[in-house]
């Protein structure tokens, strides 16, 4: 068994991806679902618990070694990695922010994958805009009572516990619930465009109990503390995947266009070939330095880390779509056909540019930044 | 020699150089702040005075003026504390 601390992060998770994932990842997006046995290796491999301390069962890495892992996990499967990413934004958040009783009764569950969690946030009207979430908890005497529907939960078909944003009377916050709370109710989603195998679930909350240290976090506050700051580990990972995307677009057109020989000559012969690789293997460094100096910046606690994850994100799931139009491209009719490991990556790539904030919010949000240096509007 | 209130307005001044804010404005009534500036105000105060604030204090009275982030920076801080 490859666990990732044994060989060094990135070859170990290397490693591991090349034995579990790559193999099977064009399987799972046809079954649209990871089955038990790679979440019980994920959870083995330790990459599962990459930001909860060893003290608790993770790996204990750094953002810049957990961007590492994702890529990697990237390379192979965008299904596996929306995973991590979901369990990751939860774990840290429960590292962070619950108070100690929760946090040492979830952290080492969520440290070994032996719990897997989701994020909620997302809902019918109020789409990712956690300002305008509907959901609602209630505080009552002994504790809250939460109402709503949240949907596209990643990883919510397989989910032990749910970190749920809602609006209390003091402004947007988060929960922490169990699946197994009475009231509880997740309704698989399928068929979607790409991800396949992420497991989305519409969760409905109707009248969900939970105890008073269920709150994690400030009260009201959640916004600028336990959602920006899980939202900066999800785009974080996210735009890391996207590098590995970019890597495994870049891998596949290398090889197909080195083999395939139409009228004799190599496509890899062909200048305008060459110029499709030369843009691939160009995006695909500047995103992972992209992801590298986010990481960076976010590991030294230095508040222009969130507009660096920005960037990363933005330019990452961006790359990744031209190189995956262009893998396809160069691919032709094979790389149009069911099972096409490019056509995968075409499908994924488009959803990266939507989940986590869409371009468009990426846009506006580097745009702000920039402008903000010059002016007060 | 930086104080509390002096290290937070020059946080602010190098993000809004533009701006002129009093010790008493509401930098969320004045539009400065969104949650992502409101992050970024509570990973700087959190780093650079090295204290954790606790969740009870966390709440949006305590950012909206540079006079309450003081107050809330000093009320972490060991008595008699720099901070740094």
């Amino acid at each position: 068994m490859v666990t990732l601390d044994s060989l060094g992060h990135r070859a170990g998770a290397r490693a591991f991806v090349d034995a579990e994932l790559t193999p099977y990842a064009a399987e799972f997006d046809a079954e649209q679902r990871t089955p038990p046995r790679t979440l019980e290796r994920l959870a083995q491999s330790g990459v599962l618990g990459a930001v909860v301390p060893t003290t608790s069962g993770g790996l204990g890495c750094d953002l810049r070694a957990m961007s590492v892992l994702h890529e990697e996990v990237g390379r192979a499967c965008s299904s596996v990695r929306s995973l991590l990413t979901v369990h990751s934004m939860v774990s840290w958040s429960v590292l962070r922010w619950a108070e100690p009783d929760v946090r040492d009764r979830w952290l080492g569950l969520l440290g070994r994958g032996e719990v897997l969690a989701s994020f909620c946030l997302t809902e019918p009207m109020a789409g990712s805009d956690a300002a305008s979430v509907a959901a609602t908890a209630t505080r009552r005497d002994d504790g809250w009572v939460l109402h709503g529907q949240k949907r596209w939960v990643t990883g919510g078909q397989v989910a032990g516990l749910f970190l749920v944003i809602c609006r209390t009377d003091r402004g947007v916050s988060a929960f922490l619930v169990p699946r197994d709370v009475p009231g509880l109710c997740v309704t698989p989603v399928t068929g979607l465009l790409g991800t396949r195998a992420s497991m989305v679930a519409q969760v409905d909350l109707d009248g969900c109990a939970l105890p008073a240290d269920a709150l994690v976090g400030p009260d009201g506050f959640a916004l600028p503390t336990v959602i920006a700051g899980a939202l900066d580990i999800g785009r974080l990972s996210v735009a890391s995947g996207c590098v590995g995307l970019l890597q495994a677009c870049l891998d596949a057109s290398l090889d197909h266009s080195a083999r395939r020989r139409p009228d004799g000559v190599a496509l890899s012969d062909h200048q305008l070939v060459r110029r499709k690789i030369a843009d691939m293997a160009t995006e695909t460094v500047a995103a992972r330095l992209l992801c590298e100096r986010a990481a960076t910046l976010k590991d030294a606690g230095d508040p222009e880390g969130t507009t660096a994850v920005f960037m990363a994100k933005y330019f990452a799931s961006t790359a990744a779509m031209r190189a995956a139009t262009e893998a396809v491209q160069i691919h032709g009719a094979s790389g149009c056909s069911d099972g096409s490991d490019v056509a995968r990556y075409f499908r994924d790539a488009k959803v990266m540019e939507i989940i986590e904030g869409s371009s468009e919010i990426q846009q506006l949000v580097i745009a702000a930044a920039a402008y903000r240096g010059r002016s007060s509007s | 020699m930086t104080s509390v209130d002096g290290d937070i307005r020059n946080f602010i001044a190098a993000r809004y150089p533009t701006a002129d804010i009093g010790d008493n404005d509401d930098i969320f009534a004045l539009g400065y702040v969104n949650s992502l500036f409101a992050m970024e105000l509570v990973v700087f105060i959190e780093r650079h005075f090295a204290i954790a604030i606790p969740n009870d204090e966390l709440r949006i009275d305590n950012f909206r003026t540079v006079k309450a982030m003081t107050g809330l920076v000093e009320r972490q801080l060991p008595a008699g504390g720099a901070g740094r």
